[in-house]
């Protein structure tokens, strides 16, 4: 395959960046997106060139590091996939593809495609959590957990923190992220405790972080590579406004 | 900061006061559309005008209208500060976005379909709101002008007569072209507007949100702005005396 690339470069934070055009052939339709970058990334490097700075890790999904977006789409046209499980055959030979990096106030951009996240971890640290005895593990079945409770939290808890919904959101919004931080602890019992606390300190860091509103596009939860619902975000919304009403954090 | 404040100014507590007052908006229309169905009758506007007196003499009903008046003003001023919120959130664009791949083109569009909305109240009030209260009363005789109101007498007792300037301001095409446009633009906003104000109330269930979604796309989406629509163009058929 013949393939033309579009591919936002920028030094650094500081200096503004630009769209760069690159033309690659013999490109397999097997690869996946980011070993046709990979293809790139040793072209350039033979001319001399600086290769295109990009986040990855696992290469099966899991992780949430490969943040492109790709022909205006986070993670490119698939639905349910990551960059880096996206293939080459998903798209056709002479194809032009636009690649930028995820675009919010609360990811600068720190290189080309790499973005800085450490927002989303700072959310986390505000209240994602639970609060435990550290020493012998607990009795299994100890305490009794419906199995659609369980399978609701799991949906929740598959979220891998790779910021498509707030990169595909119009208001670069991190509702369906903090949703799923919040949800996944607030349908268990192990989570009731501090229930209150952590949506609103976790709401509060979200605002502070500067990401926008839910305006339930829905945008986030098609381009989420895990399908998480936006039933996460009515769960949130009703977390948050049950502790700003009952809670006795004045 | 009180725990009020705060509330109110995280980005969900100013989407639950869009919410609450965007849905006592939509409960205003049902109410003004029974009310308006009465232009329907075919009574030379008798019971239009006296729905007319009752609503703009009924002291509850006057309480209420300020409560509506203040609902458009804080649900538009606050659509304000969410946008230019949301829009700060991104302040590099997307060199190539493709927004239509994963959300429906109203959601995106509330601002702008709201704005159309908001222009359309004010042009509306100015017309029959401020008419029927502020407008100079036509004597018996004259001929009616735009922004004066006539007077009729039902058993002995004289009241404006409303459908007078109602059927007035219908007579004109392009004053019924602006209405029809304006309830398309309402449609659109309320398909999408409706189903999220309870949303963002956190009330979604497996049970009722079928419901609250088929209320919002056929109900609020179609029937009551189909409704609304009907009324300024079934009045200009029956001015020219065309169909009716």
């Amino acid at each position: 395959m013949d393939i033309a690339l579009k591919v936002w470069r920028q030094k650094n934070s500081q200096t503004p960046g630009k769209m760069v055009d690159y033309k690659l052939s013999d490109i397999s339709p097997d690869m996946s997106f980011l070993e046709m970058f990979d293809v790139l990334n040793e072209d350039l490097s033979h001319k001399g060139e600086e290769p295109v700075a990009f986040d990855h890790d696992c290469r099966e999904g899991i992780c949430g590091s490969c943040s492109m977006y790709i022909n205006g789409r986070p993670h490119g046209p698939q639905t349910g996939t990551t960059t880096c499980q996206l293939h080459m055959r998903s798209f056709n030979d002479g194809d032009t593809i636009v690649v930028e990096p995820w675009r919010a106030r609360a990811f600068p951009v720190l290189k080309d495609l790499i973005v800085d996240r450490d927002a989303f971890d700072r959310i986390v640290q505000a209240g994602g959590y639970v609060s435990v005895n550290t020493g012998s593990a607990p009795d299994a079945n100890e305490i009794l957990i419906p199995r659609e409770v369980a399978d609701e939290a799991m949906d929740a808890a598959q979220c891998i923190g790779c910021g498509a919904c707030v990169a595909a959101c119009k208001n670069a919004s991190a509702m369906l992220f903090v949703a799923a931080k919040v949800s996944h602890l607030a349908v268990l019992p192990q989570g009731q405790a501090e229930h209150q606390l952590r949506a609103e300190r976790m709401v509060a860091q979200m605002d502070a972080e500067g990401f926008g509103a839910c305006s339930f596009t829905g945008a986030c939860s098609v381009e989420c590579p895990k399908s998480i619902s936006l039933d996460h975000i009515a769960r949130l919304n009703r977390e948050y406004l049950g502790a700003k009403l009952a809670s006795n954090n004045v | 900061m009180s725990w009020v404040t705060t509330t109110l100014s995280s980005t969900l507590g100013r989407k639950v006061v869009m919410s609450l007052t965007g849905l006592f908006l939509c409960s205003f229309l049902i109410v003004h559309l029974v009310g308006n169905l009465q232009l329907f009758k075919g009574d030379e506007g008798r019971a239009f005008n006296e729905y007319s007196y009752f609503m703009t003499h009924n002291p509850i009903i006057k309480t209420i209208s300020y409560l509506l008046y203040s609902s458009i003003i804080v649900h538009a001023l606050m659509a304000l500060v969410l946008t230019r919120h949301n829009q700060a959130s991104r302040p590099v664009k997307y060199a190539y976005a493709k927004p239509e791949a994963n959300s429906p083109w109203t959601s995106r569009n509330m601002g702008i379909l709201g704005t159309i909305i908001l222009v359309f109240i004010i042009i509306h009030m100015r017309t029959f709101w401020y008419t029927m209260h502020f407008g100079p009363v036509v004597l018996n005789g004259e001929t009616i002008t735009a922004g004066s109101i006539p007077q009729v007498t039902y058993d002995g007792e004289p009241i404006k007569d409303l459908y007078a300037v109602t059927v007035f301001a219908f007579s004109y095409l392009w004053y019924v072209a602006l209405y029809v446009v304006s309830m398309i633009a309402l449609s659109f906003h309320l398909v999408h507007g409706f189903q999220s104000g309870f949303q963002t109330l956190g009330l979604r269930h497996k049970k009722y949100s079928p419901l609250i979604e088929f209320l919002g796309t056929y109900g609020f989406g179609i029937v009551i702005p189909a409704l609304f629509a009907a009324m300024p163009v079934y009045i200009y058929l029956k001015a020219h005396h065309i169909l009716f």
